[in-house]
């Protein structure tokens, strides 16, 4: 560890081997852990309010009506070949991820951009279909949206915005073919704080500073090498050792005892997401209200974040985070197992039932949500004398379980994409990939249409208010509790600070060496 | 596999066929010092797997969120698990779980194996070789592999883990039997039952079947523990038994990673664990021993 | 002997045939597919992504593509790991598993011949049941169990050894010994079992009675016939090492074979795992013909065979 600290070398726990480096293709957070590394967009972000300030663009004018947003490129950006990083780039760049063989799983990210659906989705080619996205010249880019979107700055620290280096991706012919061998290190070119120097599958992905970013001198790390270690445990063993200066997680079980042994080594950080229960509101029982509302409310979420997940997480008794983008919901999901039990005995008996028939609960393999899983099938049962039967899968089954609908009561989490409630609620609008519930509600549509096309922020909240009501009056969903984000970090580590998206721009970022023993 | 496959090949070559051979067999195992405590203890988890959840007040699902991690005492005799369920009814039920995958996926592989291999073995001939190229061919397949493949693809299911377990295990059952079976086919009393013109059938079932049951008892009893074991190897991977319910397997690998907070999670299940699959080796190679009077004379 | 190999290596052919197209079609029917994650994918751009990898035609043309791809050498691009060929991940992989598997090869060899030679030498004795019993643990203990075990006491409480990784020397040791350890166990027993049979043949007693030194008639004469259990075992125990234990690589965090196929079946990550699926069975099946040769020049009785 001293000799990494005198190296300035960061180990980071990735937690999973990045399926693409791709800015464009990219679909993880362990991908963004590292791309972020590589590659910087038109704004950065202040790392400790997630603000965005310069990046690439050192300034830029947002329109009156909020449309069309003035980018000035810095002069001294380069790509880390040493050509400069143009307008032009930035326009290749999303007339890639937007071009549909590619197939871009994100590509969506850019449909706020005029008229990208139309060269998206109906075919239409780029220069017809008039995308909002012009180069003025080689330092100013113009891009116009369809909506006033009061989070697009933001947006533009998401991934699938980041810009790729034209001729590479020409020269491995990337344009519009996933799978190329552009992104191995030797081939990578970026434009970030640093350049991709090694990559070992399965075992270490490994950055070194990039003299010829604009802003090298803020960089105070020389490396960043990343280990892909998906099982918590071996993380933390890892990091015990002095092999890691931070881990991606920490094992449920394990928080209580580091948190009375080694209080600062685990960090608590809020984290932009729900965890929740999806219900099937088309099959019985859960296709009656009254039940779905019922197992809302024998469901102690105080008890369940302070006695099983432990790991400071906030009960969440609506679905936004609080506090989402300055959103923050009424809480209108309690605790009161009377009501549920008389909520419980009127449907037996409207139904003629002796008691509720037995109900399978779904979750993805994890220690984390087996313990959550147990722990509600003891509340419920006790509660609402329901049975339920505990049948964990494999992820890839569970996702395809959850897409087919075959479940009645399933677990689920959101992780927003960027800081606005809209990231949370239009995942319940009708027919949306996401839903999954079989909910559907036209009211709930109509508000979040009036959302979008409302710049006035407190307006907009309130059509968010009005859907979270909605969510609580219907039920589709069992919200658990809000995400937290518990880690393991060295007191080595500097400038580093907790973020809603767990954000952390490496530039920032210091090792020194410090009084505190691990 | 092969191992096993060489103890029980030492046994084929002397096998006996008097009734006096199991009377002078049980002698000779409770002789065995070593085995004849493997049998008791055995015999002991057992019934303690058996009955013991059934008698104990605590059920192995209940939780007690206000005492988790709570070290062996007077209320919990091994102590208590990450939702304060209480560990000893925990290895109970696990052992319960651990034995029946064992014994029955160690049937599936006893049926399959003993039938294929009678077949085999009886025909003779040209059928004989192509039935145990197929077995040949089957060797060299990476079945653990598939097992895990299995398990992954299509999810836990208790059906299929048998059948996926015994499916990798009947392949020495059947070569034993078979090599078995055909040194029989030309035992005197095989022969002179042809002559007497009894049938294929009763000839399989009559005297061809009993003459089987030592070699097959001893592989059986070694097949036991190596299916527990691949049992736990799933649990490690996440692809054991479903929750709340437990195996000795699961058991152990949750201790096995809280092993430095509450050391009893991975004691108590791995000794259970460990002593039984113990004991059942020693009791295999005890009646290896004991039925085949060669090796024990020495 | 260059026949025999020949037709083994011919009869190897259907059998890869045979693993291969069991594979396929079992990776195939399972739920779930490589591009499927949590964000849900619009089925539009789903159905490109198929396109784009050929998972979107009937599969029995896939599998006759991946079948003729296959004979021209070309096991495919992996899905999980963009950008890279099934084969170079395979190549980087294998020499990992090879590594960790020789290594716990010769621990478990060192370990488990002499205690076999000494418990088979002094049968009954004190000696005999303490290295019989320990080599029953050995064999009883899970490796997860044991892995996690080392670790702790070596690595978080002597802080002697790295708990995980596969950058250095010193990194090998404990997995290799966590693996060798239970081979070691395996291998004593054969050992002792083998050399028993062998003292009591009949030329052992002739040598014995013509006076030749204990040590002599041990090294010289029981030695030979008692391994040859041993070596029986070691053709598939060794493909199984070799192949990479992926409980002993995901504890150490290793980056073997054994990981990479059990992520990709994970992943569905369809060439990856019939990538590995073939090299596995290819080595199992020339281990096997390399024990059946060893066994042949150590055993003159099978070469008949």
């Amino acid at each position: 560890m001293e000799k990494a600290i005198d190296e300035k070398i960061l180990h980071f726990g990735l937690g999973s081997e990045p399926q693409y480096l791709d800015p464009h293709l990219a679909n993880s957070v362990s991908a963004h852990n590292v791309i972020i590394a590589l590659i910087e967009g038109l704004v950065s972000e202040d790392p400790e309010t997630l603000k965005p300030i310069p990046g690439v663009a050192e300034k830029w004018e947002v329109s009156e009506d909020g449309l069309v947003y003035t980018f000035h490129l810095r002069k001294n950006a380069k790509w880390s070949n040493g050509d400069p990083v143009t307008a032009q780039d930035f326009v290749f760049s999303y007339k890639r991820i937007l071009n549909p063989e590619l197939a871009s799983q994100y590509a969506s990210m850019l449909h706020g951009l005029k008229n990208a659906r139309k060269y998206h989705e109906e075919g239409i080619p780029w220069d017809e279909a008039k995308v909002g996205a012009i180069a003025i010249d080689k330092h100013t880019l113009q891009l116009t949206l369809e909506n006033p979107t009061p989070y697009f700055l933001e947006l533009l620290n998401h991934y699938s915005w980041f810009p790729a280096h034209p001729p590479t991706i020409k020269k491995f012919d990337a344009f519009g073919k996933q799978g190329t061998a552009w992104t191995r290190p030797g081939n990578y070119i970026g434009n970030g704080p640093f350049v991709l120097s090694d990559h070992k599958v399965n075992s270490v992905i490994e950055v070194k500073k990039n003299p010829l970013y604009w802003d090298s001198n803020t960089v105070s790390l020389e490396g960043i090498r990343f280990y892909p270690i998906e099982s918590a445990d071996t993380e933390e063993r890892a990091f015990r050792s002095g092999f890691l200066h931070l881990t991606q997680t920490v094992s449920p079980d394990r928080i209580d005892f580091l948190k009375t042994n080694h209080p600062n080594l685990i960090h608590f950080e809020s984290y932009l997401g729900t965890y929740f229960y999806r219900f099937n509101v088309e099959e019985p029982p859960f296709d009656d209200v009254r039940v779905r509302l019922a197992f809302n409310l024998a469901t102690d979420r105080q008890a369940i974040v302070e006695k099983v997940t432990k790991g400071g997480q906030l009960p969440a008794l609506c679905f936004t985070p609080p506090g989402t983008g300055g959103f923050s919901p009424t809480s209108r999901f309690r605790f009161d197992p009377q009501k549920a039990q008389s909520l419980i005995q009127e449907y037996l008996e409207e139904k003629g039932l002796k008691s509720l028939p037995k109900i399978e609960l779904k979750y993805n393999t994890s220690e984390g949500h087996k313990k959550v899983a147990e722990a509600l099938q003891g509340m419920w049962k006790s509660h609402l004398g329901a049975e339920i039967q505990l049948l964990n899968m494999e992820w890839k089954v569970f996702l395809s379980t959850i897409a087919k609908r075959d479940f009645s009561l399933a677990r689920a989490g959101w992780i927003g994409d960027y800081v606005d409630a809209n990231t949370f609620l239009h995942m319940w609008r009708t027919g949306d990939g996401h839903n999954n519930t079989g909910w559907s509600n036209s009211r709930y549509d109509e508000l979040l249409e009036l959302a979008a096309q409302e710049s006035d922020t407190k307006k907009r909240f309130s059509y968010f208010e009005e859907c979270e009501k909605l969510i609580a009056e219907n039920a589709p969903i069992l919200p658990i509790y809000f995400y937290v984000h518990v880690t393991l970090r060295s007191p080595t580590v500097k400038g580093w600070y907790p973020t809603l998206l767990d954000h952390h721009p490496y530039k920032y970022v210091r090792l020194e060496k410090s009084e505190e023993n691990n | 596999m092969s191992i096993e496959n060489t103890k029980v090949q030492n046994l084929i070559s002397s096998s006996t066929k008097s009734s006096s051979l199991w009377r002078d067999a049980w002698i000779r195992l409770r002789a065995n010092r070593l085995a004849a405590l493997s049998l008791f203890f055995f015999v002991l988890v057992s019934i303690l797997t058996i009955i013991g959840p059934e008698i104990i007040s605590t059920s192995y699902d209940e939780q007690d969120l206000n005492n988790t991690f709570a070290a062996p005492g007077s209320t919990h005799l091994f102590g208590t698990d990450n939702l304060g369920r209480d560990l000893f009814a925990r290895v109970l039920h696990g052992g319960r779980i651990s034995l029946a995958v064992g014994f029955l996926a160690t049937a599936v592989s006893l049926i399959i194996g003993v039938a294929y291999g009678m077949t085999s073995g009886y025909l003779g001939g040209k059928m004989d070789a192509l039935m145990m190229r197929i077995v040949d061919i089957l060797y060299s397949l990476p079945f653990t592999i598939f097992v895990i493949l299995l398990m992954v693809l299509f999810g836990r299911n208790f059906v299929l883990l048998f059948i996926a377990i015994g499916a990798v295990e009947w392949l020495t059952m059947a070569r034993i039997t078979r090599g078995q079976t055909l040194s029989l086919k030309q035992a005197e009393f095989i022969e002179s039952a042809r002559a007497l013109g009894y049938s294929h059938k009763r000839i399989l079932f009559r005297h061809i079947l009993p003459n089987l049951i030592g070699p097959v008892i001893v592989y059986a009893t070694l097949t036991v523990p190596a299916v527990m074991l691949l049992e736990a190897v799933l649990s490690f991977l996440g692809l054991g038994v479903q929750a709340p319910m437990s195996s000795w397997g699961s058991l152990i690998k949750e201790g096995s990673e809280k092993m430095d907070i509450a050391p009893w999670l991975i004691f108590f299940p791995g000794l259970f664990f460990s002593l039984t699959l113990l004991a059942l080796n020693f009791l295999g190679d005890g009646l290896r021993d004991a039925l085949d009077p060669k090796s024990a004379k020495d | 002997m260059v026949k025999f190999i020949l037709v083994r290596i011919l009869q190897a052919i259907p059998t890869l045939f045979l693993i291969a197209t069991l594979t396929f079609f079992m990776t195939r029917m399972a739920p779930g597919g490589p591009f499927d994650s949590e964000k849900n994918i619009p089925d539009e751009i789903k159905e490109k992504l198929e396109a784009h990898f050929g998972l979107d035609k009937p599969l029995h043309e896939q599998f006759i593509l991946y079948i003729n791809n296959l004979l021209q050498g070309d096991l495919g691009p992996s899905f999980k790991y963009m950008g890279w060929d099934v084969s170079e991940l395979i190549a980087k992989a294998f020499p990992v598993s090879a590594q960790l598997g020789i290594l716990s090869l010769c621990i478990a060899l060192l370990m488990g011949l002499p205690a076999g030679i000494i418990a088979a030498l002094r049968k009954n004795s004190s000696y005999d049941y303490f290295l019989m019993i320990s080599a029953m643990l050995g064999i009883c203990l899970p490796t997860f169990v044991l892995g996690p075990l080392l670790i702790l006491i070596f690595s978080s409480w002597l802080g002697w050894l790295p708990p995980l990784g596969w950058y250095s020397f010193s990194d090998m040791i404990l997995p290799s010994l966590t693996l060798g350890l239970f081979y070691a166990a395996y291998i004593a027993r054969l050992t002792r079992a083998g050399m028993l049979e062998t003292l009591n043949q009949d030329y052992i007693r002739t040598a014995r009675a013509k006076g030749a030194s204990p040590i002599r008639v041990v090294l010289c004469h029981a030695l030979k016939g008692g391994l040859l259990p041993v070596v029986t075992f070691l053709g598939p125990a060794f493909a199984g090492l070799i192949s990479g234990s992926f409980i002993i690589e995901s504890i150490f965090f290793i980056p073997g074979l054994g990981r990479f196929f059990v992520t990709a079946a994970f992943n569905r990550d369809y060439t990856m795992v019939l990538g590995t699926v073939l090299f596995y069975a290819c080595l199992i099946i020339i281990l096997n013909l390399v024990v059946d040769i060893i066994q042949a020049s150590l055993d003159p009785k099978s070469r008949g065979r």
